[in-house]
Parts: C-alpha cells; sequence; structure tokens
C-alpha cells in the first residue's frame, strides 16, 4: 500500500523534475546563445545594491546603453549593505548605497545621484494628519497603541517596521532616537512595496517608507496618505529645498576612483539630462 | 548477455543517482555549517536560544521565537489538513459518485498545483483583512496556519485517497459479509489498512509546511515573539532567512546560515518523529 502511494507520488515528482530540469536547460540556452552573439568588444557594468536606488539605476541604464551600444550594464538589487560588500569585494563595478557612507566604509568613493525622504504613511481613511516626532517615537515604542489617543478612531494601532538591516530602518530609528530593541511592531516588512500594501490593505496601520515609492504609489490610486514629518509636509518642493528632515543620498560608490566606462556611467547619472527621469521617478535631483 | 549488461547498467546508473542525491544534503549541510561556523566559534551557541531578542546587528541572536514558529505554524497546519484530507479521501473512494469523485480529484490536483506566492497574495488581501476585523493586526499565525493548510490539503488527500484505493478488495468484502455498516467498513477497516499510506502523505505534507517561505512571509507579520495567542503574528526561521538574506552582513549573515541549520536540525527531528510513527504503525 505504501509503495502504491509512494509509487505515484514518485511519478508526480519525476514530472515535475523533467519540468524545471526543461526549463533551466532552456533558461540555459538562451544565455549561451546571448553570450555566443556578443561582440568581443563589448563591455559590461555589474551594479549592485539597494532596492530604492535599482529602479532609478536600471532607467539610467537603459538610456545609457541606447547612447553607448558597445556597453551592457546589469542592475542587481540585494541592499545597501550588499552594494558595499559587492564594491568592496570588486564583484560589482558600482555598489547602489541608500544612505551616507559609515566610518568604516569611507574608503570607498561616493557619488550621489540623487536624493530620497522617508516618511509616515496611513490609510487614506485615516483621520489623522500629523504626529509630532514624540508621538511618533510612542507609537513604535508601544505606548501610544490606539488611534483613539490621537484623535482618531478606536482601533488599536497596527505598527508596521522594517526587518533589520534595512538602511531605511537604521535613518528612521536614528531621526526618532528609538532603539531598535524598544520597538513594539505588529507587522514587520521586508521593501516599500510590502510595507505599501500593509497599509493600504489595514485602515489602522502606520508605517515608514520611501517617499519616492508612496508618492508613486499613491498617485496609481492606493489608498494610503503620506503624513508631514515635524509639520513639514513630503513635497517635492520640501525635499529639494532640503526643508525635509529625513533625506538620503542615493549613492553609486565604487572602490577605485572610477575610469573608463564606470567613470562615464556615473558622470552621465549625475548628468542634468537625468533630472527628468529621478523626478518621474519620485526622487529629489541632486542641488545644481 | 545483453539483458544482464543492461541490468548491470541501469544498477550503476541507480547507484551513481542515490550517491548524488545523497551527497547535495551532505553538501548543502556542509556549507551551512561552513557559513556559520564564524558566529558558533565566537558565541556560544546555546545563546541562539537564550538571548532575549533577534537584534543581530546589536549583538542578539535569539533564534527560540522564530524556532517556536516554524513549529507551530507546521503543528497547526497538519492540524487542521489532516482530518480534512482524510474525510475527503473517504468522500472519493466511498461516498461520491464516481463522477463527482473524478471531478474532486482533478480539482486537488490543480489545488497542489497552484504557487506558493498566489496563497500568500490570497492570505494577504482576502484571509488577513477578514481575521483583522475579528482582532488586528490581521496578518498573524492563524493566517499562516489557514494558508498553509489550503496548501497541504491536496498532498494530504490525494495520498490518503491513494493509499485507500490499494486496500485489498477482499477486506471490504469481507467486512461486508460480516454484515459491517458502510460507515463500520470505513472506520474500520479502510482507514486502519491504509495508515502507513496516510502517514506518508502528512509527512510530505509537513515537510511543505515547515519549509514554505512566500506564503509565511506575506502573512504571518513577521515578528519575532513567542506568540500568545493565534491572532499575534508570528516569524518563521524560513521568513527570517528570506527577510533579511539580502541585507546581512558578517555576523547578521552567519546568524542567518544559524537558523537555516536549526531548521535542517528541525526537519531531521521531524523525519525521525514520523519515521518512528510510521515503523509502528505497520508493526500494528
Amino acid at each position: 500500500m505504501i509503495l502504491v502511494a509512494a509509487s505515484s507520488n514518485l511519478t508526480n515528482k519525476i514530472k515535475q523534475g523533467l519540468i524545471l530540469s526543461l526549463s533551466i536547460y532552456l533558461g540555459g540556452m538562451s544565455f549561451a546563445a546571448r553570450n555566443a552573439h556578443a561582440d568581443p568588444s563589448e563591455s559590461q557594468l555589474v551594479l549592485t545594491g539597494s532596492s530604492t536606488v535599482a529602479p532609478l539605476a536600471a532607467e539610467i541604464a537603459h538610456h545609457f546603453e541606447k547612447m553607448h551600444r558597445q556597453v551592457r550594464v546589469d542592475v542587481q538589487t540585494g541592499g545597501s549593505s550588499r552594494g558595499i560588500a559587492d564594491a568592496r569585494r570588486g564583484l560589482a563595478d558600482i555598489g547602489m548605497v541608500s544612505r551616507h557612507l559609515k566610518p568604516a566604509e569611507e574608503h570607498l568613493w561616493e557619488f550621489p545621484i540623487a536624493y530620497d525622504g522617508i516618511t509616515l504613511i496611513v490609510h487614506k481613511s485615516n483621520p489623522v494628519d500629523g504626529l509630532s516626532n514624540n508621538e511618533v517615537r510612542e507609537i513604535y515604542q508601544g505606548r501610544i497603541n490606539n488611534w483613539k489617543m490621537l484623535g482618531g478612531r478606536d482601533a488599536p494601532i497596527t505598527v508596521v517596521n522594517k526587518a533589520a538591516g534595512h538602511s531605511t530602518l537604521e535613518l528612521f530609528t536614528d531621526y526618532f532616537h528609538l532603539k531598535q530593541q524598544e520597538i513594539r511592531a505588529s507587522v514587520i516588512i521586508g521593501d516599500n512595496a510590502q510595507g505599501i500594501k500593509t497599509v493600504a490593505g489595514n485602515p489602522d496601520a502606520i508605517a515608514y517608507v520611501s517617499i519616492g515609492a508612496a508618492a508613486y504609489d499613491s498617485g496609481q490610486g492606493l489608498p494610503i496618505k503620506l503624513l508631514p514629518v515635524d509639520q513639514v509636509s513630503p513635497t517635492l518642493f520640501n525635499l529639494q529645498s532640503g526643508k525635509f528632515p529625513i533625506l538620503r543620498p542615493l549613492n553609486l560608490v565604487t572602490l577605485e576612483v572610477p575610469e573608463g566606462w564606470v567613470k562615464k556611467f556615473i558622470q552621465f547619472a549625475r548628468s542634468p539630462e537625468m533630472k527628468s527621469i529621478i523626478q518621474e521617478q519620485y526622487f529629489v535631483p541632486r542641488p545644481d | 548477455m545483453s539483458l544482464a549488461r543492461t541490468e548491470r547498467m541501469l544498477y550503476a546508473g541507480c547507484r551513481l543517482a542515490s550517491i548524488c542525491s545523497g551527497l547535495i544534503v551532505l553538501f548543502i549541510g556542509f556549507f551551512l555549517f561552513k557559513e556559520s561556523l564564524p558566529l558558533l566559534l565566537k558565541i556560544n551557541p546555546m545563546r541562539f536560544l537564550n538571548d532575549p531578542g533577534w537584534h543581530p546587528t546589536e549583538g542578539q541572536f535569539g533564534l527560540f521565537p522564530m524556532f517556536a514558529g516554524s513549529l507551530l505554524i507546521t503543528v497547526g497546519a497538519m492540524i487542521v489538513a489532516a482530518p480534512l484530507g482524510i474525510i475527503l479521501a473517504v468522500f472519493c473512494r466511498f461516498f461520491a459518485p464516481r463522477k463527482i469523485a473524478n471531478a474532486y480529484q482533478a480539482l486537488l490536483s490543480v489545488l497542489s498545483g497552484i504557487p506558493s506566492v498566489v496563497f500568500g497574495l490570497w492570505g494577504l488581501v482576502v484571509l488577513a483583512p477578514i481575521i483583522r476585523h475579528v482582532q488586528p493586526p490581521g496578518v498573524s499565525l492563524l493566517a499562516g496556519v489557514l494558508v498553509l493548510a489550503v496548501m497541504i490539503l491536496p498532498t494530504i488527500a490525494l495520498s490518503a485517497n491513494a493509499a485507500m484505493t490499494s486496500v485489498p478488495f477482499e477486506y471490504l468484502q469481507g467486512a461486508a459479509a460480516l454484515g459491517f455498516s458502510k460507515w463500520q467498513r470505513v472506520w474500520g477497516v479502510a482507514i486502519p489498512a491504509a495508515r502507513p499510506g496516510i502517514v506518508t502523505g502528512m509527512i510530505l505534507g509537513a515537510g511543505r509546511a515547515i519549509g514554505e517561505t512566500m506564503v509565511v512571509l506575506m502573512v504571518c507579520g513577521n515578528v519575532v515573539q513567542v506568540p500568545d495567542s493565534v491572532f499575534d503574528p508570528v516569524r518563521t526561521l524560513t521568513a527570517n532567512i528570506a527577510l533579511e538574506m539580502s541585507y546581512a552582513l558578517s555576523d547578521h549573515r552567519a546568524a542567518l546560515f544559524v537558523s537555516g541549520l536549526m531548521l535542517l536540525f528541525v526537519v531531521m527531528g521531524f523525519v525521525a518523529i514520523s519515521e518512528s510513527i510510521r515503523a509502528k504503525v505497520i508493526e500494528k
């Protein structure tokens, strides 16, 4: 009996295995084919790191490739920490880092291409329109745990926090003088998109995310509301003038002084022509 | 002669394949161990169970809440899915008209083929808001248990069904001849005779549940805590790795490999327990 059950399972497994190996095989073929056709003089740039910078870098890379047909730019995400680590070990030509370099990282070369703010978001139906820094701190410490205490609905607050290692988390805790250990969260998320979806689906949630991502999704019609921080609204104007308090640079970092295509790419990313692309993604261009 | 040669080749092929699959497990275990070793040498391994919290960037590596989360969610999903799966199989095998039974089986096969991220999405946008109305925040141990139960239900039901199909017809005929009612034939003869197959299905289901990552990442809330109730969010060992791996460096990264190592041990313990249960069942 057991044999019968096991063998019917086995055939299923074999079928799945065949499909899987076939798809891997086909995937490998297309990859090989692309390499075979590659021009020997073609060069490749590899960028890895921050998931906030990656969509912007990919867009810039797209334009860069159009201008220089002999270069292929490969953009991979994996967080700012990976951007630092890969640039350091030479696994990537350029690392993407969505924060200032730490003292231990200052041997790397850093080139800001744009700025991004971090702000608090709540559901659109939430009547609360602003929070003082102290209120934010107490919400994240669990001392304020109902929206009623802030003039909102009588509903417990769903506190959304980021997983350890994200630069957004570090920036947030630094600004609000919070210790990571004292945060009492109800939901922990990985990336901005997950945070925005959580708040859009939960009228009593509060989260902090990249303004670029939040403004974009709010523009797409998701029911979220961006709150001011310390009474400064997260508008493009306030971000650009430097009035908005939680601002971070989106950096490209390299191990050596940039040369060749690396230099050309960084110059291109920082050129005035990229301003409109940066703004399209709701990031703030560098001041002239 | 030629037959003997094909047979020898088949034998060699089988041996090669089994050595390979065995080696892969060993390699993965070795790799996990190698990557976690720097941290295992640096701090007392007991700290992974005893540290008061999980703050890997601040030197606290308590993995116990994740360990408990993984275990609770798997056990919970089994408690929900196993009885349902067995009842479903009994219905298909003994009570449903042929056509309905076939349609049911096809449906279950489709269910088992749905990618886990789809289940996760469903849990996030449909199930979690419903649970939130009962008790916020909605993403919780309960949401994870329910979605995983739906996911492993087909595995359990289909193998229970296969096991019951292979119960010798004479057993049932004999039971009927002795005047057993239909229910008595099912409960007293078919299920006990099919028990090894049912247990196998449950083991496969539990294996899938404990290794599942995408679903739990989406619907469980991922808060590091030992839950007080089923409405509390939890984080599992798998979600811990998926959530933090791409952002982790040095000690933090090694600690995540320790999570992987712990998961491997949990699965080993699981297999050992279920093997001993199965041995007992077969003995009976």
